[in-house]
């Protein structure tokens, strides 16, 4: 065993292992990664100088640039909103019938309003506002609560049977599970109503639209109106019209009156800044019904 | 010279063990040592509550379900991340996550500040078929959690197990876990009033899915997404004292 014996093949000086007779070559690690060990230590020691470090020991070292992210972060979000402040002043200055009334105003409302409105209401009134079913379209116009900017306003700001304390509240009583009216006589109602915005009947329906009007004035006026064009008041739909948020068809108009419904807003108020409301509201106005 | 360093230190095998433990512990160490200023990184929340049986119970489907896969939970200092999803996440916020499920990679959103986002009966059709209420979407169908009894029995162990790694449950609320998981998601039931009782009167009661006479796992889900970033209001009152400075 020959310490540092000069390999032949190689040239190099072997370690004096032998296994066998196979004798192991000496292989030092490469100088270059002694190199860049050495650069990023160094570039480590720069950075326990600059950046928050180290624990001490009450504290910790913030380092010599007092860098931190969330402050960054927060004088960002200030930095944008003061560069939009050039028109959001005007926004929360300016009445609705002012804004409206400005076409260059309204495009950057709407523009900033697209956005916010596909980040929080897209998900349950589309993309387009249309809505779905148990989600109201938005576009169709046909408001339960009312459609003046200052009732949308306020939608947004309280929700609908919201954890808002001051929350818009509106139920359809479950006339059926509750035991307030019997099957054969929702079906009677059923009937009614459907005719009343001139839905074909379902088979059998002509018989009960008779009886239906009966229970109808019995029981639905209170809320929906004797002439049922609804309430807004308490969020209490036309149901003379076309929109049918529940669907139209006897089962599902059979669902709402047997099981109730109770619609849900969030209340955006706890989440979305007064700005973001008014944008959002006139975003919500100046929507049109696009054809299909 | 590396190559006088690398003969010494080879043929010295206790100086080599030592060697390799003194550079093993610099990675300990830095793991550690931020620990001792916690009191300085994390926040006060004295506000925070407890994660309720119920909403423990949607958390732990969370995780079998492997929902963290595709959506973190920590909305980050970023301007964008601010903007789109609320204030950034504190570390307080996850003082009773165990384990805590912040997430890599967002396929889908963050849901972080989803609580409240969303009303129930709208997490319950996203549920069943997320394309009924968000075409675009390419979440999978989790439809069954409607279907599947939630299994109750056991939580009181669950909450036992969270007290022991540390979450201040009492005795009480162990002992009463499996009776205010039920009545957590049935309002009208004998066992709701325990729930506001126990857990602070801004706990929400109610038939999370819908339907007020079974305790589904879709309950248990929708209850512990409608909690998420609600736990305190402490993010939203140091985004503004930060905007204060």
């Amino acid at each position: 065993m020959d310490v540092g014996k000069q390999d032949t093949v190689t040239g190099r000086i072997t370690t004096g292992h032998e296994w066998n007779g196979i004798e192991e070559l000496e292989t030092p690690i490469p100088r270059v990664v002694f190199l860049f060990l050495g650069a990023a230590f160094v570039f480590a020691l720069i950075c326990w100088v600059l950046y928050p470090t180290w624990p001490l020991i009450w504290t910790y070292s913030k380092g010599l640039l007092g860098f931190d992210q969330r402050a960054t972060v927060t004088r960002q979000v200030e930095q944008a909103a003061a560069d939009r402040s050039v028109w959001t002043t005007q926004v929360m200055d300016k009445s609705y019938t002012e804004i409206e009334a400005d076409p260059a105003l309204m495009h950057l409302v709407t523009e900033t309003g697209r956005t916010l409105f596909i980040d929080k209401c897209a998900a349950c009134h589309g993309v387009n506002a249309t809505g779905g079913t148990g989600f109201p379209d938005l576009a169709a116009k046909a408001w339960l609560w009312g459609g003046e900017p200052e009732t949308i306003e306020e939608t947004i700001r309280i929700g609908i049977n919201s954890t808002n304390a001051d929350t818009r509240t509106s139920q359809m009583l479950a006339f059926g599970r509750d035991g307030m009216l019997q099957s054969g006589q929702i079906a009677d109602v059923v009937a009614y109503v459907r005719s009343l915005s001139g839905l074909a009947p379902a088979e059998g329906d002509a018989a009960r639209i008779e009886a239906g009007k009966q229970v109808f004035a019995d029981n639905c006026t209170a809320c929906h109106g004797e002439d049922a064009k609804g309430n807004k008041d308490v969020g209490a739909p036309d149901l003379t019209d076309a929109n049918w948020l529940y669907g139209s068809d006897v089962q599902a108009v059979f669902t709402t009156v047997y099981s109730g419904r109770q619609g849900h807003m969030p209340n955006w108020g706890a989440k979305l800044p007064p700005l973001d409301i008014k944008i959002l509201t006139l975003y919500v106005h100046s929507l049109k019904k696009v054809a299909p | 010279m590396p190559e006088f360093f690398h003969r010494k230190i080879e043929r010295n095998a206790i100086g080599f063990v030592l060697a390799i433990v003194g550079v093993a512990s610099i990675g300990g160490f830095v793991e550690i040592a931020p620990l001792f200023t916690i009191h300085q990184t994390v926040e006060d929340a004295p506000d925070m509550r407890l994660y309720t049986p119920l909403e423990l119970a949607g958390r732990n489907i969370y995780i079998r379900e492997g929902c963290y896969a595709c959506h973190s939970q920590m909305i980050r200092t970023l301007r964008d991340e601010v903007e789109r999803y609320g204030p950034y996440s504190l570390a307080v916020e996850s003082k009773y996550d165990h384990p805590m499920l912040w997430g890599s990679k967002r396929t889908g959103p963050d849901l972080a500040r989803i609580g409240d986002k969303y009303s129930d009966a709208w997490h319950v059709r996203h549920m069943i078929n997320p394309r009924d209420v968000v075409p675009e979407s390419i979440m999978p169908r989790y439809g069954w959690l409607a279907r599947n009894e939630l299994r109750v029995d056991d939580l009181g162990e669950h909450l036992a197990a969270q007290r022991d790694v540390g979450v201040p449950y009492t005795q009480a609320m162990v002992d009463n876990a499996t009776r205010d998981a039920y009545g957590q998601a049935t309002p009208d039931s004998d066992a709701a009033a325990g729930v506001s009782e126990r857990y602070g009167a801004a706990t929400q009661v109610r038939a999370f899915d819908g339907d007020p006479s079974r305790v589904t796992e879709m309950d248990a889900l929708v209850a512990y997404l409608q909690i998420l970033g609600r736990l305190t209001e402490a993010p939203y009152k140091q985004q503004s004292t930060a905007a204060g400075e």
